[in-house]
């Protein structure tokens, strides 16, 4: 049922209906309200059984998520930002042990500066950490996304991260129609653990591994995900089958078929992507966009499949790989090579992507006057003068 | 069914085995029917007293909850030595995570037991001292705290043997280590079953593998309860204390007898028992067998760190009464 909504909220109304047996987490803005309300959830019963822990760390939470998954539960739990990579160790754990834990992260920068806003800088710190990791685009999405990340999670026995923008998504309220407990029923099976802590069936999980296995054993985590970008699609066929809306998949392509230009961009900010692409069509402008939903595993066949015959790509980055420039557009060019490609990094720590803005920026394109490098409405005058002091 | 004390230092044997007791009051250890929790092929240093604390509290928590227990374990010798892959000597279920989480994984555990209705089967934690004191110690007070249905055991070896023999938390005054060359002059060590003990846990106990009957108690008394317990067991390294294999259980006890290990049970945070001393002695007979206390006794004797360290056995004593005599009840 549709209901105007936080989508905080909307989020862990959805997380309860899948269900879990373990939520723990630790506050962090903006991630707070999704575990304020599970809390409440618990507390009334409304959710159970499942017991809430309320744990003293980011670490601890992914530590309490690991063993209640590796014990055969159901573990979800969320962060952002620093309490992201307050988990980081863990993270690779939980995935190097195969353990099928979703996490909802609320984007946020990474200090220092400490910054409370906005960007993918968190996510991305974590990129090869063994995690899938699904990008919202609206608050719609994130709540569908969830319900289909379990499903990722435990078909592969893999950990599934979903992003959804700190405060633009997860703060706003709007219309969000929060899938329904027979309709999550219907498409989410109970949760069976490849293999669990049981007494009555002894096993070691977690033994060290020596140079004679580990690559072997990495592999099969690479390869695993190879086979996640089969599962991504088919649950999100599936998903649109129960829900009657589509969400999800590897990429979603608006108006990509014939366009010169294509923006690559991920998360909430695809909408002001599309206003202004919409805008320039009108115009008469060849410009399409590329959504990329999960980020990894990177769908190289289905991005490249979308950018062919595109005479540029800009890739909208929103987080920034010191010294290098972007982090997606590493992943674009390896998948169209000979394709020129311009990284914009824009609306870091919460920056307004305007746009105004991307309207320059995307013309400048089209006349193929974009730097391989811009950093969208950076001031100039002052990184000049700061520049000017320290040479 | 509950588990009556024994004690046995009258008859001046800690020897594992009775059969001249009742089958319940055997030994877990003399009991054909043990787990073998921690079983052969490990490739632990001759004379690890971890190696050897381990399966004795593992075999006693196994025969307490009726082979229903599943086990967390921290990085360290303890998880290095025990499962090679391939291999692994665990015949109990058993989960090697991190470093510094093996509380909070156990807990993880918990939750999902209860959450699943599963009271029957019980969760133990165990790490090193440099895992539970030091690295771990936030996500151990946090379970502590929360009264998570745990028990955790912390083998204390004074350092962190695993990456060879650099000082922890826990390592005591004056000793040796490859990072405290010359000898540390740091505190006492952190004495994390005091610290337990704040949290106003059910049950907090000390042991060593010296008195293996009283190890094998604890752990089965510590089942007795719900909620977070702690058993701090003190387990010599051969390889870290520089002492020959075979002296293992006979520098425990010289760290039971000089004061420096106190070995006592707190319920609720309150001291209940403590193993009364029968013959007292200098501290210095604790330390002399111990290279890495050797530089005390060169060619320019430190007494003042061995003065420092006996100051810290007597407080001890004082503290827990360890040279009254027993109760006669
Ligand atoms: C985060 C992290 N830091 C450091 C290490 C390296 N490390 C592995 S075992 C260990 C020491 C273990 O010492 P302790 O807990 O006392 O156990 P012991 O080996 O003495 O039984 C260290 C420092 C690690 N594995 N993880
Ligand atoms: S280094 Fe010490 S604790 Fe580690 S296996 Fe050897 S004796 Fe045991």
């Amino acid at each position: 049922m549709r209901s105007q909504i936080e989508g905080s909220r909307a989020v862990a109304q959805t997380v309860a209906r899948c269900r879990p047996e373990v939520v723990c987490a630790y506050p962090i803005s903006p991630q707070t309200h999704i575990v304020e309300a599970l809390s409440v959830l618990v507390a009334s019963g409304e959710l159970a059984p499942c017991e809430f822990v309320n744990v003293e760390s980011e670490f601890g939470a992914m530590s309490v998520a690991i063993g209640a998954s590796a014990t055969g539960a159901r573990a979800y739990t969320a962060t952002a930002s620093q309490g992201l990579l307050y988990m980081a160790e863990a993270l690779y754990n939980a995935s190097g042990l195969g353990l099928p834990i979703v996490m909802t992260v609320a984007n946020r920068a990474i200090g220092a500066p400490i910054n409370i806003w906005n960007d993918h800088s968190d996510a991305m710190s974590q990129r090869d950490s063994g995690w899938i990791q699904l990008y919202a685009e609206s608050n719609q999405e994130a709540a569908d996304l969830h319900v289909q990340a379990f499903r990722i999670a435990e078909e592969l026995s893999l950990p599934v991260m979903v992003c959804m923008d700190g405060f633009v998504l997860t703060h706003a309220v709007e219309g969000i129609d929060v899938p329904s407990q027979e309709q999550v029923e219907a498409f989410l099976p109970p949760f069976e653990p490849r293999q669990v802590l049981d007494p009555d069936a002894p096993i070691t999980i977690g033994a060290m591994v020596g140079p004679e296995a580990f690559t072997e054993v990495r592999y099969l985590a690479h390869e695993k995900h190879r086979r996640a970008l089969e599962v991504i699609p088919r649950v999100a066929d599936d998903f649109a089958r129960t829900f009657w809306r589509s969400s999800g998949g590897l990429v979603h392509s608006y108006g990509c078929l014939g366009a010169e230009t294509i923006v690559v961009a991920l998360g909430s900010v695809l909408g002001t992507v599309k206003d202004t692409v919409d805008e320039l069509r009108a115009e008469g402008v060849s410009i399409g966009v590329l959504g990329v939903t999960s980020f990894r595993p990177f769908p190289s066949d289905a991005v490249r499949a979308r950018l062919r015959g595109a005479r540029r790509v800009v890739v909208l980055e929103r987080a920034l790989a010191v010294g290098m420039g972007g982090i997606v557009s590493g992943d674009v060019r390896e998948s169209v090579p000979g394709t020129p490609i311009s990284t914009v990094v824009a609306g870091l720590g919460g920056r307004p992507v305007t746009k105004k803005s991307l309207r320059a920026l995307f013309t400048d394109a089209v006349a193929d006057r974009l730097e391989p490098l811009t950093f969208l409405d950076l001031k100039r005058d002052v990184v000049e003068r700061e520049l000017g002091r320290t040479s | 069914m509950p588990v009556q004390r024994i004690k046995f230092y009258q008859t001046g044997s800690f020897a594992v085995g009775n059969r001249l007791l009742d089958p319940d009051q055997r030994s877990v250890q003399a009991d054909t029917a043990r787990t073998n929790s921690l079983t052969k092929g490990h490739r632990a240093c001759q004379g690890c007293g971890e190696a050897l604390g381990a399966r004795y509290v593992l075999d006693a928590v196994m025969r307490a909850t009726g082979n229903r227990a599943v086990t967390v374990n921290a990085t360290g010798c303890l998880e290095v030595f025990s499962t090679p892959f391939p291999e692994s000597s665990w015949r109990v279920p058993w989960l090697h995570s991190l470093f510094g989480n093996a509380p909070a994984v156990a807990t993880g555990v918990a939750a999902a037991l209860r959450a699943k209705g599963r009271t029957d089967v019980r969760v133990v934690g165990q790490g090193g001292d440099g895992g539970t004191v030091d690295i771990g110690l936030a996500c151990l007070s946090g379970m502590f705290e929360r009264n998570d249905d745990v028990l955790y055991i912390c083998y204390d070896n004074g350092g962190y043997m695993n990456t060879g023999v650099q000082r922890s938390g826990a390592t005591p005054h004056g000793a040796v280590t490859t990072t405290t060359p010359a000898g540390n002059s740091f505190g006492q060590g952190k004495s994390l079953p005091l610290i337990a003990m704040a949290h106003r846990i059910p049950y907090v106990a000390t042991a060593t593998v010296a008195d293996l009957r009283d190890l094998e108690y604890k752990a089965t008394r510590a089942m007795e309860f719900r909620g977070a317990r702690y058993l701090h067991v003190l387990v010599p390294c051969p390889l870290g204390w520089r002492t020959g294999s075979g002296e293992t259980i006979q520098v425990a006890r010289l760290a039971v007898e000089t004061g420096v290990f106190p070995v006592f049970e707190a319920v609720d945070g309150e001291v209940t028992d403590a193993t009364r001393i029968r013959r007292l002695r200098p501290v210095e007979d604790y330390l002399r067998p111990q290279g890495r206390f050797a530089h005390l006794f060169g060619d320019t004797p430190r007494d003042d760190v061995i003065s420092r360290i006996q100051a810290e056995a007597d407080r001890n004593i004082r503290t827990f009464g360890l040279t009254e005599p027993d109760e006669v009840s």
